[in-house]
């Protein structure tokens, strides 16, 4: 952590903020309270500068047109590849997710990404629309994947990322992969509050942020049960 | 009205009493598909030689549809499609239904309203509001504010009452710079009637740059758009019209948000010739507008029925409802859209302090969102289990669209 609190950036949520994004800084930060850390939870909008030292970045899905603009003032302004170089986390989700990689598709033009990951996204032939679920990466010690998607881009991964999770209902990237991460960077098309599907993800992120490797558990009774009830309605979609 | 439109009218009005005899819906819809199948123009037939308006939106049309009718019966019979059917099928049901009428009145679906424009060549079109509402299947919002404007500038000879507090209305509204000089844009009146949800509405859809906002005024960073000044204002729980005169509106409908809707329905009466002093008394007859705003005793509990459909709708619910127990029902079927993340943009806050139960088929997801949100409730299983869970009095209760239908199924159809 680079201060005494543990600061979360919510980025452009003026343009960024499909669908319930605000719900994955809520979740980042509550969790993060009841495990005793001190967190600040700012909001930068696109005509403000961002800062470069916070701990965890956030940004949300958006339209072909707030997405072409965000990444655009995100490469004018620099903080956030600056932060990157300083090892802080970043979040991406869905239109957020794409822009961090090399390029992607908005109302058809191609737009320079970030270049923070490396993959490029395109146009799918379909929007994919629905539950998605996979198996997450071994290594981030992660149970299964659980979110609903809704876009029509597909992401290409190169060499240089990992997929978050292996598909087993849904679209993801491809069909096949869904997400990326590489070093302290992860990206997903599990749209909107995606940690509150997913409370070992958000706790994947603090770690990553505080360095700390064990953090206590917390009561994820609700959690738990939305996610039992969503593994068993994807199961019963899948037997139809 | 051809033999073949004549024959299709009937059998749509047969339908529609054989589905409500036989106790399988309404008839609101069953009719209409009927009809349409034997006379594809069936609508455009039933439409002639009526002065109509149309009123599309995100939120509040139905009750402003409802509203504006009443406000129109001073002139004469108005026709309208009161259960909130919204498509074709309903508006040609409804129309057939209601048989020879001077006017008609009707709720749009946002995304119909092209081919409504064509098919029933209104006299007025109300634009209310565009925001996210299931956006898993619907049109995204800058979408949509296209569809609208490339609609109407087809039908310059529409009168257009539109919402000067919602930058993507009134970009459909205008038409674009490269309209044809020669054909004389619409005529546009607007309305304002105080709008809680900006947040889909932060990026031009003209040119892509940011609105600022500084109280109600909104203007785009980079080109000429901004807020119109509007002809018609609410004000305390009154309506100035354009020639500044003030009405107090004395609603059965709570909230803040139906004296904006009451707001609309003159605006919308006033394009018809209709008076705001001689419509205003009839705004205060409608006492709920299907199942909403209703009110049920049952078992000594006081229970009235709010719908509340995405996150705007709720901040407007939260804004109508008593401080008593509440209890919230959330499904997410094909009619809810099938994703609940928008459960994150609302903000529950104004929950706390009140006993909070919650139910439907997506409860879980419900509770997660409560918790984040340090609103502490309790899971109930059915609607008969909640009525047991609160006290004697005032039982609110909020629901999106199918969990709102469920429950007002379970009191027998409350209208």
């Amino acid at each position: 952590m680079s201060t005494e609190s543990l600061r979360i950036v919510w980025i452009y949520p003026d343009l960024l903020s499909t669908y319930g994004d605000r719900g994955n800084a809520l979740i980042l930060a509550r969790r993060a309270r009841q495990r005793g850390f001190p967190v600040e939870v700012l909001e930068v909008r696109s005509d403000q500068r961002l800062p470069s030292t916070a701990d965890i970045y956030l940004i949300g899905g958006g339209e072909d047109g707030p997405q072409a603009l965000g990444a655009q003032r995100l490469l004018a302004d620099g903080g956030l590849h600056r932060a990157v170089a300083q090892g802080s986390v970043v979040f991406g989700v869905c239109a957020g997710y794409q822009l961090l990689g090399r390029s992607f598709f908005a109302k058809g033009t191609l737009c320079a990404g970030l270049e923070l990951l490396d993959f490029s996204s395109d146009r799918g032939p379909t929007r994919a629309v629905g539950e998605l679920a996979g198996e997450v990466d071994p290594r981030l010690g992660v149970p299964a994947l659980t979110g609903f998607e809704n876009h029509g881009g597909r992401t290409h991964l190169g060499p240089g990322v990992s997929p978050l999770a292996r598909v087993t209902a849904g679209v993801g990237n491809d069909g096949a992969t869904e997400g990326a991460w590489r070093g302290n960077l992860l990206g997903t098309y599990s749209h909107g509050p995606a940690l509150a599907r997913n409370p070992a993800l958000a706790d994947l992120l603090l770690r990553w942020a505080t360095g700390v490797h064990q953090l206590p558990p917390l009561d994820d009774t609700w959690s738990d049960r939305l996610r039992a009830e969503r593994r068993a309605a994807v199961a019963a979609a899948t037997r139809a | 009205m051809p033999l073949r439109a004549k024959v299709a009218s009937s059998v749509s009005r047969t339908a529609a009493a054989l589905s409500r005899a036989a106790g399988r819906g309404d008839g609101s819809v069953i009719g209409g598909w009927i009809g349409l199948k034997i006379d594809p123009d069936l609508l455009a037939h039933l439409s002639a030689g009526r002065a109509i308006a149309l009123i599309s939106g995100t939120n509040g049309k139905t009750t402003t549809t409802r509203l504006t009718a009443a406000a129109v019966g001073v002139l004469g019979r108005v026709a309208t499609n009161s259960f909130g059917a919204n498509m074709p099928t309903g508006h040609t049901s409804a129309l057939a239904k209601a048989g020879s009428t001077p006017y008609a009145v009707l709720e749009v679906d946002e995304h119909y309203l092209a081919q409504v424009l064509d098919a029933t060549e209104p006299h007025v079109v109300a634009l209310l509001n565009l925001s996210r509402d299931q956006l898993d299947r619907a049109k995204e919002v800058a979408m949509m504010a296209q569809l609208w404007r490339a609609a109407l500038v087809r039908h310059t000879d529409v009168r257009i009452v539109a919402n000067a507090d919602d930058p993507m209305v009134v970009w459909a509204a205008t038409p674009p710079p490269n309209h044809d000089h020669r054909i004389a844009p619409p005529h546009v009146t607007w309305f304002s009637a105080g709008q809680r949800w900006h947040d889909d509405s932060w990026v031009c859809p003209e040119c892509g740059s940011t609105i600022q906002r500084s109280g109600e005024q909104w203007w785009c960073s980079g080109c000429p758009l901004r807020r119109p000044e509007p002809q018609w204002t609410v004000e305390d729980d009154g309506v100035v019209d354009p020639t500044g005169a003030w009405h107090k509106v004395k609603l059965q409908l709570p909230g803040k948000v139906n004296v904006g809707n009451a707001a609309t329905a003159l605006a919308v009466a006033a394009e018809f010739g209709v008076r705001p002093v001689d419509a205003v008394l009839q705004l205060g007859t409608v006492s709920s507008v299907a199942g909403r705003y209703a009110q049920v005793d049952r078992d000594g509990r006081n229970i009235r029925l709010l719908l509340a459909k995405n996150p705007a709708s709720w901040l407007e619910a939260f804004d109508m409802a008593d401080v008593a127990p509440t209890l919230l029902s959330i499904n997410a079927r094909d009619p809810d859209g099938l994703d609940t993340s928008w459960l994150f943009d609302v903000d529950f806050a104004p929950l706390r302090g009140r006993q909070v139960l919650i139910t439907g088929d997506r409860a879980y997801d419900l509770a997660v969102r409560l918790e984040v949100n340090d609103v502490p409730f309790q899971h109930v299983r059915t609607f008969d289990d909640a009525v047991r869970s609160v006290p004697p009095g005032r039982l609110e209760v909020i629901a999106n669209y199918t969990a709102f239908q469920d429950i007002r199924a379970e009191l027998d159809r409350v209208n």
